[in-house]
Formats: structure tokens, C-alpha cells, sequence
């Protein structure tokens, strides 16, 4: 039987990377130390549960949401009037179920507005999921008392009595409630991947027309798939709202938030089950670090996208497998110096572009402040010419290296493929 | 013969698409166990038929019976648990997923495992035996965890008529299911459809005449959207209207083709 070819389970070793995984979350605080890097690490925690969430639709059901930021403000706005209800005391709700209360939230939206979405699939339904993105965010206008007009509704995390001790107002302690919930849903959404409806999930993506054929109807399976994700970006909504204590219709909702899940889920990558953790921990980084730097952060976030999306659409999940692959075939090492190439070549372009970019930015956006300014540690003058031409030139210079190591990195990885492919060939039975 | 009730019945079937009428009063009788070949000229409504009965379209008018029960109008999931299941002439695989998990997604359904959710797939002992089983089957155990999509083409419609039976339908609907093989591929899968299909009541939809007479025990002309002839092949082949329907077209060439396969 070719089912005693598959690893029998072997002590821990199956659980390996949810050990690493739980170790990581546990271990990051103490590593990254700053109130910045601590409040970025919560950020990231949420927003992994929300990235998978929305790769239930994508990745695994091939749904293409336009609308994911539905069901995570939602979420949020349910958790803080569930906070602001709980701290009068009327209802007995502990902070650390305010979370669960978001995923319901979540949930019952996706069920109410999942009932129309997903009765089509592809174009249409990526339509109907923008519409009711706009639906509901024009609504929230209508109802200031419920979403809290521009001002957002705020809410206070601490209340009620200590529970264990903790009050969850000190920073690391909802870093660590994030965490855990984090590590909860991330294991049940793998779970997912493994059962039936989620099996099911991946055959509607690649096929619904012979689903209908094999006994299943396919409205059900992307319904189901689709109550699913949105408890998940409830629960995830609701984090958010414990962290940041105020929920804003005008980010929570917008479509813009939508469009931040789609795209750092793809450049993570949708194909794989940990691609979309990869894309929120970026979405951060982006949103909160290369924000810092340059005001022309969703500039460089669109050009990474766009030469992701060309060159390599499995995100970066996708190239990390690949490495990986030649890796197992012991064939990483000869990759080495191709790869410091196109580091090198890499580093040259990103900073000739990056000067004329911010140059141009500075002259549109800060001429005021003078011709003057300093970029990353370089000091920049717009009215000297040596400082176009010394970025032209590097950018130039960066150009030909990029297409050079290009060229040599091409050669090299083909070859370990066709290597892998003879290996593999050979080791089939006769 | 006499039978309760026929694994498959159409009577009166009319199907129009606008105002082309494509079948036209089709009535087909067929008993349990039977192995029935459809024929005809192209355009004559044989994959619309086939469309018909497993609910990709509703019929305009007239009755399908399954086992005696009313399925017209049903939609194809509901079709498929009641018993009846369909191949495609283009493959219809799932791609992105494994040939194992290819077969086990028609397995799920038939063993009742729906659309859960709290279990999980590795555990469920009857539908991974019976998808390994499959794999023998269909003699595909050896790309067991390879890509459907990068199966080579042979492979993907053998994985395809693997599906189809995956979740035990007694009748099954095989539309061109040798389309595209080459002379030895079509020789050789006829005699995988024979051994998959043993008990089964089967239809099949066929141009290569070869594989008509080596599968069926019954012929069914089908010309216009009317049954015409429906009988064993000898007679089938003697009957004038047959004749008289195909002349110059399909029958000259199928007779050409039964003849150098006589040989």
C-alpha cells in the first residue's frame, strides 16, 4: 500500500513549526524591546489572523474580495460597543472574550452579506463583494450613533476586575492576548485546510463546474468558506480595537483597508498556507516603517507589487519554497554568488531610483524647506546638478549589473532545476 | 426481458435553445446493467443530451426517470447523489490539486462526509482506502501526489473517468471519453472502462466506432434530437432508416471503420 510510503508520525517532529511558531511569539517582545516595536508586533499579530482569514477566500476558495474590511470593522465596531457595555457593568464580558465576540460579529455579517456574494463566483462575485464594501461603508455615515461619526467610537480596555492579575493595560499584555489568539486561529485555519469543506474549498477555486458533478453544490461550499473567513476577521477586527481602544469607520471600513488585505495577501502569497502571515508582517513594516522614512512609501509598496505580480505571482511564499526546494536537493550553495550579484545590483537600482524619486517628491511636496534634504543618511540637493547625475549614474550603472546577474543567476538556477528534474526521474520506481 | 424499472428512462424530451429545437421527442429505455453506446452525425444533440439528463440544463419539456424516480430538472449535484454521474469530453479535473486528492473530492460526498468541517480528512479511513483503491484502479498509483495539470494527457482522462466513478454511481454518463487518444491509448483505455465500469449501467457518447462496438451492448442513433434506432449493433447496423439517416455521413464512415477494425 503506498499509504505506508508517507512519514509515520514521529514524536514532536510533526508538530515542529507550531512549536517554533508558539516559541517565536513568545520569545519577539524580548527581543524587539521599544514601545514602537512592541505596538508593531501587536499590529502584526492581528493582522496575520486577518491575512489568512482573507486567504480562506482567495488562496483556498478562489473568491477575489474586494470587501474583507467588511467583516474585520465590523468586528471591531461590535467589540468596542461590547467593551464600552461591558465597562458599565451590565454584562459580564471579560476582555479576553471580547475577541470571540468580534469573530461572532464577523461571522453573522459574513452570513448575512455572504448569502448574496457568494451565490456567483469569479468576476461577478468580486463585483458584488466591492458594492457591498461601499454599502457598508457609506452606511456607517448614516448611523453616527452606531459608528461614531468621524470621530470614531473609543473605547477603554481596562475595566472590570483583573483577571489572573492582568488588567491588560500595559502594552505587552495585549501583545500576548494578540499573540494567543494569533496562534489559536492560525492552528484552526490550517486545520481547516485539512477537512473535507476545506478540501472542498480548493476544488471549487480550481474547478466548481465538476463540483456540481461529484455530489456538492458549490453556493454552499464558497457560503460556508466564506462564514468561516469572516469569524476569523472578526476576531481578528476586535484585536484591533483592544489595541488601538478607538474604531474609525473611515479606516475600518474603507476600501482601502480591503484593497491592504488583497494586495500584502498576494505579495505574501496566496498559494501557501503561511504566504499571508509573510504579507502582514510586511504590511506593517510598510505602513509603519517605510512610512516613517519617505512620504512616498505607497509609491515604492506599488512598484514592489507590480514586479511581484509579473515575476513571480506566487508572492514571495512562493520564492521562499522554491530556494527551499533547490535547498533539499542540496543545490542552495552554488546559488550563493548569483544572489549576492542581484543583492548588489538590487541595491544599486533601489538607491539611484529611490534619490530621484525622493528628489522629484521633495521638489513637488517640501520646495518650501529648500533645496536641501537628507534621505536615508544621504544629503540631497535639488538644484545641484551633481546630485541627479550621481543617482542617474548608480541607477544606470545598477540597470546593467541587475540585467548582468540576471542573466548569470538565470543560467545557474536552470541548471540545478534540470539537475532536481533528472534527480527526481531517477528516483521513481521502474 | 422484463424489468421493474429501468436504471434510466427519457420520455418525450424536447430541448430548445431559443427557437432551435436541438431535442426533439428523444425516448430511451435503458435497463440496469446495460452497456449503451450513443451515435450519431455531429449536431444530431448527443452532448446536449448528455447535458440534459445530468442537469447542466433543464429539458424544455418531457420526463427523465432515474431508477423510476423524476430527475428532470434537478440540479446536478442533486443528480449525482441520486446515483448518477457524468465525465466530461474536455477534461474537467482540478488542477492545483493532487491526483489522490482528485479522487478522494468524489469520494466525500457518497460516503457522507458533506461539508464537514470538524473532521479531519487523514482520518477518515473508508474514503482514503477507497481513494487509494481508485488509484489502481485507473493504474495511476505511481503519480499518486503528482499535480493533476501535470499529468500528460492519457493520464488526465483516465483521471477523469476516475472521478467519475469515485463516488459509486450505478449509472454513469461518459461523454467521448477517447477523444483526442491516439490508436494504442484508445485500445488500451477501452479495456480500463470495461474493468471500471463492470455492473455499472454505462453510456457512453462515441465518434470512434471501435470503441462503440467494444464497450456497448446496445446502439442508440441519435439523429435531429430523435432516437431513431436503439438495439444491438448488428441489427442497428441493417436497420434502413440508419442507413437511410447517416448515408454519406457518419454510418459510411462508421461502417468504414467497423470494417477495418473487423480485420
Amino acid at each position: 500500500m503506498s499509504t505506508a510510503a508517507r512519514p509515520a508520525p514521529n514524536g514532536l517532529r510533526p508538530y515542529a513549526a507550531w512549536i517554533a511558531f508558539a516559541v517565536v511569539l513568545a520569545v519577539l517582545p524580548h527581543v524587539f524591546r521599544s514601545s514602537l516595536a512592541l505596538s508593531m508586533l501587536t499590529q502584526m499579530g492581528y493582522l496575520v489572523i486577518i491575512c489568512l482569514s482573507y486567504n480562506i477566500l482567495l488562496g483556498q476558495g478562489g473568491m477575489l474580495s474586494f470587501g474583507h474590511a467588511v467583516y474585520s470593522g465590523l468586528g471591531s465596531f461590535i467589540a468596542v460597543h461590547a467593551m464600552n457595555v461591558a465597562a458599565k457593568g451590565q454584562v459580564p464580558l471579560p476582555l479576553v472574550t471580547i475577541p470571540l465576540i468580534g469573530g461572532f460579529a464577523g461571522m453573522f455579517f459574513a452570513a448575512l452579506f455572504g448569502y448574496v456574494t457568494t451565490k456567483k463566483s469569479g468576476t461577478t462575485f468580486a463585483m458584488i463583494t466591492l458594492g457591498i464594501g461601499e454599502l457598508v461603508a457609506a452606511m456607517s455615515g448614516m448611523f453616527p450613533g452606531f459608528f461614531g461619526g468621524e470621530g470614531g467610537v473609543t473605547t477603554n480596555r481596562v475595566y472590570g476586575k483583573p483577571l489572573l492579575g492582568l488588567t491588560f493595560g500595559p502594552q505587552i499584555q495585549v501583545y500576548y492576548l494578540v499573540a494567543t489568539y494569533c496562534f489559536v486561529s492560525t492552528a484552526l485555519m490550517f486545520a481547516l485546510t485539512k477537512t473535507p469543506l476545506g478540501r472542498m474549498l480548493n476544488a471549487v477555486r480550481d474547478n466548481p463546474e465538476r463540483v456540481e458533478f461529484i455530489g456538492y453544490n458549490t453556493q454552499r461550499v464558497r457560503y460556508l468558506g466564506f462564514i468561516i473567513s469572516g469569524f476569523f476577521a472578526g476576531i481578528g477586527g476586535a484585536l484591533a480595537t483592544i489595541n488601538f481602544e478607538i474604531v474609525n469607520a473611515s479606516d475600518a471600513l474603507s476600501a482601502l483597508r480591503s484593497g491592504g488585505y488583497l494586495l500584502f495577501t498576494v505579495l505574501g502569497g496566496a498559494t501557501f498556507f503561511f504566504g499571508p502571515m509573510i504579507g502582514a508582517v510586511l504590511l506593517v513594516l510598510a505602513s509603519v516603517l517605510l512610512s516613517e522614512v519617505t512620504k512616498a512609501w505607497l509609491l515604492y509598496f506599488g512598484l514592489v507589487f507590480l514586479f511581484m505580480v509579473m515575476y513571480a505571482p506566487g508572492g514571495i511564499a512562493s520564492l521562499v519554497m522554491m530556494n527551499v526546494r533547490v535547498a533539499k536537493f542540496g543545490r542552495f550553495a552554488r546559488l550563493l554568488r548569483p544572489y549576492a550579484g542581484l543583492l548588489l545590483a538590487g541595491l544599486l537600482v533601489v538607491a539611484g531610483a529611490s534619490a530621484l524619486i525622493e528628489m522629484i517628491y521633495h521638489i513637488q511636496l517640501n520646495a518650501g524647506t529648500g533645496s536641501q534634504f537628507r534621505f536615508v543618511g544621504v544629503s540631497l540637493d535639488t538644484e545641484n546638478h551633481m546630485s541627479w547625475l550621481v543617482s542617474a549614474a548608480v541607477l544606470a550603472v545598477g540597470l546593467v549589473g541587475l540585467e548582468f546577474a540576471r542573466r548569470a543567476f538565470i543560467r545557474v538556477w536552470s541548471r540545478a532545476q534540470e539537475e532536481i528534474e533528472a534527480e527526481i526521474k531517477q528516483r521513481e520506481p521502474a | 426481458m422484463t424489468h421493474p424499472t429501468y436504471a434510466l428512462e427519457l420520455r418525450k424530451l424536447y430541448k430548445r435553445f431559443g427557437k432551435t429545437e436541438i431535442i426533439r421527442g428523444t425516448e430511451l429505455a435503458v435497463a440496469p446493467g446495460e452497456r449503451v453506446a450513443i451515435i450519431g452525425p455531429n449536431g444530431a444533440g448527443k452532448s446536449t443530451l448528455f447535458n440534459l439528463i445530468s442537469g447542466r440544463f433543464g429539458p424544455s419539456s418531457g420526463e427523465i426517470l432515474l431508477n423510476g424516480q423524476r430527475i428532470d430538472g434537478l440540479t446536478p449535484f442533486k443528480i449525482n447523489r441520486l446515483g448518477l454521474a457524468r465525465s466530461f469530453q474536455i477534461t474537467n479535473i482540478f488542477g492545483h490539486l493532487s491526483v489522490f486528492e482528485n479522487l478522494r473530492c468524489g469520494v466525500l460526498w457518497s460516503l457522507g462526509y458533506k461539508y464537514a468541517f470538524w473532521k479531519f480528512l487523514a482520518d477518515l479511513k473508508d474514503a482514503n482506502e477507497r481513494s487509494e483503491a481508485l488509484l489502481q484502479m485507473i493504474k495511476l498509483d505511481r503519480k499518486r501526489d503528482t499535480l493533476a495539470m501535470n499529468l500528460t494527457y492519457a493520464e488526465q482522462r483516465a483521471l477523469e473517468i476516475g472521478i467519475t466513478i469515485a463516488g459509486g454511481a450505478d449509472v454513469v454518463l461518459l461523454d467521448e471519453p477517447t477523444a483526442g487518444m491516439s490508436k494504442s491509448e484508445t485500445a488500451r483505455f477501452v479495456e480500463l472502462i470495461r474493468e471500471v465500469t463492470v455492473g455499472k449501467t454505462l453510456l457512453t457518447v462515441e465518434h470512434d466506432m471501435g470503441v462503440v462496438f467494444g464497450l456497448a451492448d446496445k446502439i442508440a442513433v441519435l439523429v435531429y434530437g430523435e432516437v431513431i434506432a436503439f438495439d444491438v449493433p448488428e441489427k442497428v447496423r441493417g436497420n434502413p432508416r440508419v442507413q437511410e439517416a447517416y448515408l454519406g455521413s457518419a454510418l459510411a464512415d462508421a461502417q468504414v471503420a467497423a470494417a477495418s477494425h473487423g480485420h
